[in-house]
């Protein structure tokens, strides 16, 4: 299912956009005009990575040091150690949309462990 | 070069290792680290791991399957060094010869005189310690944290978390001061009062009572704090005793460039062991950072295999965080050379603001509390503005 996310003209060239889905997702728009979406949570720990350092097509956690990739969720280095989802993105008509992947995310520990003890 | 010996096994050693093989190295590495366990995080320590939210096993800070093709002598410790050969003495009596050493042996946390011989006093630098200090918390009752840095910030945080009476004690006027100064060190610490942790500042520590286990902590002004639990976080100093008489200069920590490299050849020094060169304060320091120990093996890395010819990308400022009672604390540049702060964004009061530190006019530090897009944002105009 796509989902409309935001109008491209709303997201400057080395901003970000997060959605509210459970778990967030965000777009990025590249200093060379891609743009991409992927899980929003850094897999390390609880923050935003639509908060985070935007260099060429890699995201840096805001918090800690660990880089993600743009096109693949990859991670480069601790202290997060797994990828972030990454999701396919439509732009169309000016406005962006997104197609949320259906693997399970990688949450960080805190997240999780809320999670598995079910609602707060 | 054939052979490397990285000592010291921690997230600095880890990144050496890291570095070597992502710059080509394909001969023998070998690890070496006084811990039983592998490369683990230390952060979480204070925080997550000791509040009982996050497991042993979320602490490795390898990946599942990564092979560094590493030998690793784990639980010895270094204890001599011969320039000559670059061999690296062990204190089980081995020896491991090297083309290349990084030394990456840390800091260990300070004591306080006759504080190790009482139960219920702890410091807090390892995953021991803080097994040890996780079960002598879920005691419950009285907590005193001698020293209110931001270990002892967290430990006090945590710790109020799991429903004890905690009180901190600061020898400064006001904590943080060195990081922070002393306007924005006294905002942060209003954190402790916001939650009825009692802070004292201004008065040191004369000793602990107690027979077997520690029963109070005892003040200078003849005030006596009844505690159940200690925790000592007064700062740590760099494990070097290892290289005394070795030729390798030591000065508060192990005397390096601005690269990395030490007074011998072949032989560089990573994390908090390493007094670097810093070119923006012209001085030699040691910067205890979790950043720090990630990003600048890259550096040293680079300066050893290419015996000093490679040219290190200039460092990013300094940058640390901690998390206390809930609230993002985020710091980066230096503060020590600024004559001005000023909060340009949210408010003090609401536990939610960013400040800017300048040093006739120029942006020399930002200091963010909760505020983490706000603070990367200026952290990036920071990074571009040292280069």
């Amino acid at each position: 299912m796509m989902i409309p996310a935001c109008r491209l003209a709303d997201l400057p060239r080395g901003e970000a956009h997060r959605l509210d889905l459970d778990p967030p997702v965000s777009l990025f728009h590249t200093d060379d005009g891609e743009v991409f979406a992927i899980d929003d949570t850094c897999t390390h720990q609880d923050a935003s990575l639509a908060d985070g350092w935007l260099e060429g097509s890699e995201v840096e956690c805001p918090l800690h040091a660990s880089k993600f990739d743009l096109r693949t969720g990859a991670v480069d280095s601790p202290p997060a150690k797994l990828p972030v989802r990454t999701h396919q993105v439509l732009i169309e008509d000016g406005m962006i949309y997104v197609q949320p992947s259906t693997e399970a995310p990688n949450l960080p520990p805190c997240i999780a462990a809320r999670l598995a003890g079910g609602p707060a | 070069m054939r052979t490397v010996a990285v000592v010291g096994a921690s997230l600095a050693g880890l990144s050496a290792a890291r570095s070597l093989r992502k710059q080509g190295f394909d001969g023998r590495l070998i690890v070496i680290g006084d811990e039983q366990h592998r490369p683990y995080d230390r952060p979480p320590l204070s925080k997550e791991f000791l509040a009982g939210t996050v497991r042993e096993a979320d602490l490795a800070l390898e990946t599942d399957g990564e092979d560094l093709q590493a030998e690793w002598l784990l639980g010895v410790r270094a204890a001599g060094f011969d320039p000559g050969d670059h061999a690296v003495r062990l204190a089980d009596g081995r020896s491991v010869r090297a083309d290349g050493v990084v030394i990456a042996t840390g800091a260990t946390a300070r004591m306080l005189p006759g504080g190790d011989g009482l139960d219920g006093v702890h410091t807090l630098r390892t995953l021991d310690d803080a097994r040890a200090l996780r079960a002598d918390l879920a005691r419950g009752g009285r907590l005193v944290v001698i020293g209110g840095g931001f270990i002892g910030a967290e430990v006090a945080s945590t710790a109020y978390g799991l429903g004890l009476d905690v009180t901190v004690v600061e020898a400064a006027p006001t904590p943080l001061a060195g990081p922070l100064g002393e306007v924005m060190g006294g905002v942060v610490s209003t954190l402790h009062a916001d939650h009825g942790v009692r802070l004292l500042c201004g008065v040191g520590v004369k000793g602990l009572s107690g027979s077997a286990r520690v029963d109070a902590v005892l003040l200078e002004d003849g005030r006596s704090i009844p505690a159940d639990t200690v925790v000592i976080g007064v700062g740590a100093r760099p494990c070097v005793e290892w290289l005394e008489g070795s030729g390798v200069v030591l000065d508060d920590g192990v005397k390096c460039g601005a690269d990395g490299r030490t007074s011998v050849a072949g032989v560089v020094a990573v994390g908090d062991c390493a007094s670097w060169y810093d070119p923006f304060a012209g001085v030699h320091r040691r910067v205890e950072h979790w950043t720090g120990a990630r990003e600048r093996p890259d550096a040293a890395v680079a300066a050893l295999l290419s015996a000093g010819a490679a040219t290190p990308a200039a460092p990013r400022p300094p940058y640390f965080w901690s998390d206390q009672y809930g609230v993002r604390i985020q710091f980066a540049g230096h503060s020590a050379g600024a004559d001005s702060v000023t909060v340009e964004e949210g408010l003090p009061d609401e536990r939610s603001f960013l400040a800017v530190y300048r040093r006739s006019g120029h942006p020399v530090a930002v200091l963010g509390m909760n505020q983490p897009r706000l603070f990367t944002r200026w952290r990036k105009q920071l990074a571009t503005a040292t280069l």
